[in-house]
């Protein structure tokens, strides 16, 4: 079933208000989080949402959820006003008083913890299916997505020498390179794709100096891909006298992906790493 | 202004009636508040039901009794704290752009919110045991009451309080704990980093009773108490020697001055984040309409502060329901127009 065919389906179901469903499973459930989001429709369970966090878009039916905001931010009072018996949330949502005030108003939480591996992964979909009452799905799931995360990574393992390195930037914001250190998704999406992250000497993102970028030395670049006029362009992004001198500049080598496909770490990160390494090792 | 030497009377009385139209128009407000939300509970079917002797829904009781009611508390003594400390720093200063921030209430209050979201981690296990969540409120508070003590012993010599040398050192200060917050803001990683700038713009989104008992009885004193301050702020006008012959103890009217600015706005921005703009507007907007006689001023600056600031709390969670706006982005965005509207529109007569 491709993806079409699967909006259009479920968009019918919700339409013609299955009474199947609607007799045994309500919508009660808010996701926080895009991977957490992406987990419960990948897991079938999409039906059950009623709303959603600022970071849930994908697939494109989570877009058409209400929005409830940024997670470390929640209103109690717009949450509740969706009457949810459930929120599964990525880890860190907040403010703490608000998630005091949801769990008195007998709201249940569940907090999936994060990661940057494959473990990670299965972990969050074996937490989310326990949160469902679907730990059959969710098993199932987790092991079609072992295999795939499996054959992936076998395949970018195969790569054991001449390794790309790789520098994820954030953003070039006034000429001012922000790049991902170690313990970020973007260090752990390289190392799965067989890459080596080229900047290692500090943990999470922080600005580099031009000298550092130039001295990273990265053979690729490997951005976000925003819609808008967010993104620079290629000739901009090499234009930057720091990255002019370094080995990507000389074969304009840049990947650019979705953020959430790139980062999420749920169930299309498989496919992340598949795209990630055919565009590192484009041969 | 040349206009208030021949009808200082009228103004004052207009100011005095102002007290009655404030309190009402913050009485509506309030009500309002409770009755507007991202839920369908509204405040007059539940009182209809206590009433009848019927137990409120869990929903019910929890949203008007922990969400709301809470949050109209807590925005009632924020935006009285705020107001009326921009109306007293104005008067002690004697210089219309003061507000609080002078007397390092915002760069103590941002280094110790700073410090306790980034290195909360690194806190004692005794304290953060004691705080428990509240971490980022106690810091903010502890810094900035540490900052204006710092800034008070430095400006005052021999028991004398040098206004001149605070705005100076405070800059200064001002500016060492922003590259300390600067240190702080780099070893952070982003998500921490999102919590910054979101406290940094404001919210009563986390209101609690604890947080209204914590820091409700700091605001209500210095806020009762800076109101007393009115006729030691009008003979400050005069000039520090003047207000002294005149027969004004000039120290203790600072002292007093200092502290409650510093222990209500300390209270207000740790519980509810930077929120700018109600400080400086609120007692102007007042001076333009009823005059700068400082006695009914500190009053009405505070009825009006409070009303503002529910009202601008009620757009922050109402507008895109059912996520919720930083309630600083509101003030300044509605605040700012309309004052500049004002102030051109008055521009013949006020002479700032």
């Amino acid at each position: 079933m491709d993806r079409r065919t699967f909006v259009s389906l479920s968009l019918a179901m919700g339409a013609a208000q299955s009474p199947l469903w609607a007799a045994t499973e309500a919508r009660d459930v808010i996701a926080i989080g895009g991977d957490v989001t992406e987990i419960i429709f990948a897991l079938g369970q999409g039906h059950r949402l009623l709303a959603r966090d600022a970071t849930s878009t994908f697939p494109a039916e989570a877009q058409r959820l209400p929005d409830v905001g940024y997670m470390r931010r929640l209103s109690a009072e717009g949450v509740l006003s969706f009457a949810p018996n459930l929120i599964v949330s990525a880890e860190g949502a907040g403010p703490p008083e608000v998630i005091d005030i949801l769990r008195a108003a007998s709201v249940e939480f569940a907090e999936v913890p994060e990661g940057y591996d494959a473990d990670a992964i299965l972990q969050k979909i074996e937490t989310v299916g326990a949160a469902l009452g679907v730990r059959d799905q969710a098993t199932a799931l987790a092991s079609k997505t072992r295999a795939a995360l499996d054959t992936a990574l076998d395949r970018a393992a195969q790569r054991s020498d001449d390794k790309a390195r790789v520098m994820f930037i954030l953003s070039t914001q006034g000429g001012r390179i922000l790049a991902s250190g170690t313990d970020t998704g973007a260090d752990g999406i390289i190392r799965m794709a067989g890459g080596v992250n080229a900047v290692t000497s500090f943990e999470g993102y922080k600005p580099l100096s031009d000298e550092a970028v130039s001295a990273a030395a990265p053979d690729v670049i490997l951005m976000m891909d925003r819609s808008g006029d967010h993104s620079a362009t290629d000739e901009e992004l090499f234009g930057l006298p720091a990255l002019s001198v370094t080995p990507a500049a000389k074969t304009k080598n840049v990947v650019r992906m979705d953020g959430l496909f790139l980062l999420g770490f749920g169930p299309r990160t498989a496919d992340a790493v598949t795209t990630l390494n055919r565009a590192l090792y484009p041969s | 202004m040349s206009l208030a030497g021949h009808i200082p009377h009228s103004r004052v009385a207009r100011a005095r009636q102002l007290h009655v139209w404030l309190s009402c128009a913050l009485l509506v407000a309030g009500v309002f508040s409770l009755t507007v939300g991202a839920t369908d509970v509204a405040l007059g079917p539940a009182l209809l039901k206590l009433a009848r002797g019927e137990t409120l829904s869990q929903m019910e009781a929890i949203v008007l009794w922990d969400i709301r009611a809470p949050r109209l508390v807590l925005g009632m003594l924020v935006g009285a704290a705020l107001a009326v400390g921009g109306a007293v720093m104005q008067g002690l200063f004697r210089n219309p752009l003061a507000d609080p921030g002078l007397v390092g209430v915002s760069a103590g209050a941002g280094l110790g919110a700073i410090t306790a979201i980034v290195l909360a981690g690194l806190a004692p296990i005794w304290f953060a045991a004691a705080v428990g969540d509240q971490l980022v409120p106690v810091a903010a508070f502890l810094g900035s009451w540490a900052s204006t003590m710092v800034l008070y012993r430095v400006s005052t010599l021999h028991g004398r309080t040098s206004v001149a040398t605070m705005l100076l050192a405070g800059i200064a200060l001002g500016a060492l704990a922003g590259a300390l917050s600067g240190i702080l803001v780099y070893i952070s990683d982003d998500r921490q980093l999102r919590d910054l700038t979101f406290w940094g713009l404001g919210s009563l989104g986390g209101a609690s009773w604890i947080k209204v008992v914590a820091a409700g009885p700091i605001i209500l004193i210095s806020v009762l108490a800076a109101c007393v301050l009115g006729r030691g702020l009008n003979g400050l006008a005069l000039g520090e020697a003047t207000a002294a012959h005149i027969g004004l103890n000039v120290q203790r009217v600072k002292n007093l001055a200092i502290l409650t600015v510093a222990a209500a706005t300390g209270a207000a921005v740790a519980v509810s984040g930077g929120i700018g703009f109600i400080g400086i507007v609120v007692p102007h907007l007042l001076r333009l309409g009823t005059g700068p006689d400082h006695r009914p001023l500190l009053i009405n600056a505070g009825l009006l502060g409070a009303l503002l600031l529910i009202l601008a709390d009620v757009i922050a969670r109402v507008i895109i329901a059912p996520a919720e706006l930083p309630i600083g982005i509101v003030t300044a965005v509605l605040g700012a127009p309309v004052f500049l509207w004002i102030l051109l529109r008055q521009r013949g007569i006020v002479d700032l």
